[in-house]
Formats: structure tokens, sequence, C-alpha cells
């Protein structure tokens, strides 16, 4: 009936294993796969991660030299990432916040 | 005595994903359970027509949220037997540690919502304060906390550092005496034992026939692991499956419980013995072909099918699951119970309902 008591006088005395988020955040770990950015500088808008991306959230248009991405279909495996040959796109370390409203990412460069 | 037909679920605060049984109840004794599945379909298998083989990694790591690692693993070592690629041996090793590490916490999250099942929530909580720590490897290692995305056709995307991979093990080690201090209370507590000891009883004879997988089957003695036959490293590492004895609710629970001591040892071996080098080769062409693979996740042997006619797109792709194979036995383990342990028997099965339907 007691085996639980140990447990129970340990956990109250020791430090909360929860955080008050968000306002308090966990520093990420140093190769968390979080946010998608495209430095659109670089881009060459080449198409591979659009063909890459198992789903299909990316489209490049190399005509007007855009860049788009919807984060809310993203699933951040980093794929793309892997896959780019300018190494222009990579992954930040922070999640994307939750948002009210579909944002989709438009990124224009300059024709090439 | 009148007959009572009692729907149990599809949505009801004990299952955490939606199976629906129908049960023909005589003064609250369980005379027949017919369980009904369909709720969470999302026709993933038919996904093939519109992803490439590469691509369908990260589609089957959808089949299911907890052992995502081990299904992509299963697809891919299908897709490199077909190919003949020769997956480097350190990314075997890799594998290894990343699906005991999927092993670990479900189990650990299993052993919360068994624990909620009969109202234990503070043991519920402990559980899977405990998983946290998991889930920080996972992110640390991979990237990611859940769906790891760490594999690939030809090997594995991630590599870990020798600091890594003692952290790890030092990780693990907390995780361990954290758990193994919940033991007496889940295994020696009275009113645990009350609600799980004699409940949805299994023979060893009966599990046989019904064809049962995983540590459902091995609870009534009969062991079978996939693990035994080698795959990724496996074949170099030592281990015995766990078996239990009775075949019942507690039996279960002892066999999942001492199978998280038994995974972190293999991660432990796995550690000290992985080779270094490349973890992935470049896979060049098309697969052709087709074959059948089974791993072994952590509720029981998975099977996936593949046919390719050598175009990006496989041909076919047919999965099952281990849950699959364990619902008949929810059938036979019911009648005879009280309603009152409906809850407990059925999570006993550590029934995965977004894996059974894909």
């Amino acid at each position: 009936m007691l085996k639980m008591t140990a447990n129970i006088l340990r956990t109250l005395f020791s430090k909360k294993p929860t955080r008050l988020y968000p306002i308090e955040v966990r520093t990420p770990f140093e190769i968390a796969r979080g946010k998608l950015v495209n430095e659109i500088e670089n881009c060459n808008f080449c198409s591979i991660c659009a063909l890459k991306c198992p789903s299909q959230c990316i489209s490049v248009d190399k005509k007007a030299a855009t860049w788009t991405c919807d984060p809310f279909a993203c699933v951040y495996c980093g794929i793309c990432v892997e896959a780019c040959p300018f190494k222009c796109l990579h992954q930040e370390q922070a999640q994307r916040r939750p948002a009210y409203e579909r944002q989709i990412l438009l990124k224009k460069g300059l024709p090439h | 005595m009148l007959k009572t037909v009692i729907p149990f679920g599809p949505q009801h605060p004990v299952f955490p994903e939606p199976i629906h049984l129908t049960l023909t109840v005589e003064d609250e004794i369980i005379k027949q359970a017919l369980p009904a599945l369909g709720f969470v379909h999302r026709g993933l298998e038919t996904l093939v027509d519109k992803s490439d083989f590469h691509q369908m990694v990260q589609v089957v790591e959808r089949v299911c949220g907890i052992c995502s690692m081990i299904h992509a693993m299963c697809y891919c070592q299908a897709i490199e037997e077909i190919m003949a690629i020769q997956v480097p041996q350190r990314a075997r090793y890799l594998r290894v540690i990343w699906s005991e590490l999927s092993r670990i916490h479900s189990h650990l999250l299993w052993l919360g919502l068994f624990a909620d099942s009969f109202g234990f929530e503070n043991l519920f909580m402990q559980f899977w304060k405990i998983r946290e720590k998991v889930m920080d490897i996972h992110e640390a290692t991979t990237g990611n906390r859940v769906i790891v995305s760490v594999n690939a056709v030809g090997g594995v995307r991630r590599d870990m550092s020798s600091e890594q991979l003692q952290w790890i093990q030092s990780q693990l080690a907390n995780v361990k005496q954290e758990v193994a201090r919940l033991g007496p209370t889940l295994l020696e507590d009275y009113t645990i034992k009350k609600r799980t000891v004699g409940k949805g009883i299994v023979s060893r004879d009966k599990a046989y026939e019904l064809g049962l997988v995983g540590p459902t089957l091995r609870a009534s003695g009969i062991a079978q692991d996939v693990r035994m036959l080698g795959y990724a490293a496996f074949n170099e590492l030592d281990f015995e499956p766990v078996l239990g004895t009775d075949g019942d609710c507690y039996a279960r629970s002892k066999v999942r419980f001492q199978e998280v001591f038994q995974s972190i040892d293999l991660i432990g071996q796995a550690i000290r013995k992985i080779p270094g080098g490349e973890v992935q080769v470049t896979v060049k062409g098309r697969p052709e072909g087709e074959t059948v693979t089974r791993v072994e996740q952590p509720r029981g042997e998975l099977l996936y099918y593949i046919k390719a006619d050598g175009s990006k797109n496989l041909d076919r792709l047919r999965i099952r699951t281990p849950t699959f194979a364990n619902i008949p036995a929810l059938v036979t383990m019911l009648p005879g119970h009280w309603l009152s342990d409906v809850p407990v028997i059925v999570l006993s099965i550590d029934p995965c309902i977004s894996c059974t339907e894909r």
C-alpha cells in the first residue's frame, strides 16, 4: 500500500519537472529541426527542394524568381536542407510559433 | 438474465485512440465483445502512387507516431533488400540505438496509460516524466522529438559523436534508476495486483493459435521476438526475449516493464560495439522486385510487403501492424470479466489504432 510513498516524498522535495510554457522555454538542442529559412539571395531557383519535399509544401517559379513555402504543410524533416545544392536553405533551432491564420511564406529574388 | 448491449468507444476517456467495442453484458459480466475499426483510416498505403520511393520514408514514418523510426527502418530495409544495397555497419548500429530508444519511450508511455486505466494517476505521471528524458535524447540526436525522420534508403541521416553516445549512456543510467524505483509499485502493490492478476488470461496454446505477436505473446510464455532474426545489428548483440508465464494483464505489464531494462542494456551494448565509418551510402537507380521484411516493434512483429516495378513509384505497399494481429485476443480475453475490467484488459494488448488502420 505504501510502496509509492518514497516516490511521492522524493518528488515533493525535488525540482519541478514541468515549466511554465510559453513564458519559460527550454533552450533548443543544437541540431533541432525548426523553422525553415531560405536565404533568397543565394537561391538559384533550381526546384530541387520542391521536387524532394515529401509533403509538397515548397513551390518554385524560376521565371518569376519566387520561392513559396507553406509552413503549415511542412513536416520539418530537413530533406530540402540536405538536398539544396547552393546551401541557401537552413533550419533554425526554434520551432515556428502557433498562428491564428494560415500564412504562406513567399520570397522573391532576382531572376537569373 | 436480460442481455444488454453497451457501445464502448470510439470516444472513451481511457482510449488514446478510437476503437469501438460492442459489449454484450449480462449483469455486468461480459458475454461477447465485438471490435469495430475504421475511424482513423488515412489511406497511407495508396500514397505510393503519388510519392516516390525516397519520399515514402517520410510517409511511412507517419503511420504511427510512437514507433515512427521502426516503420521507416522496416521500409528502408525492404528497399535496401530489393536494390541489394550494403548499409554501412555504423548505420546499422545507429538504427539499433534509435529503435531501442523508441521501444523504451513506447513502453514508458504504455506503462503510464496502463496505470491510468485503473485510475493510478500518480504512477501515470511518474512514467511520463521519465519518458521525457528519452524524448530529449531523440531531439538531441536526431533533431526531432517524436517523428525523428532519421532513416533514409541506404543508411541513416544523422551521425552521433562519441560525446553524444556517452551522454546517452549517462541519461539512460538515470532512466534505468528512476524506472526501477517504480517497479515495486507496479509489480507488488496490492491494489494494482487486484486489478491485473488473473484478468484477460490467454493460455500459451490459445496465444499460438490466435497468432499473437510481441509482448502479448511473450507474456503467454512463447519466446518469439523478431529481433532474434538479427536484422540491423541485432545479430551482434547478446539478448534473450523477456518471457512471462501466466498470460494475464499482470504478466503483460511485467514483460513490458522488463523490456525497458532490456532495451537500455541493448543500447549500452551497441554503444560499446559501434564501429566508425560512414553512415549512409549513395543510392542510384530504382527498385525492381518484391520483398517482405519483418522487424520487432514495441507492440510486436511489423511486416512490410513491397512490390516495385522499376519506376520511381512503388507498385504496391502493404503494412501489417502488430495490433492487427493482437485484436483477436481481445475477443477471447473479454468474455467472463466485469465491465469495469474492460479498460485494463483492452489496454493490456497496447492497442495502436492509427497503425492498424494506416
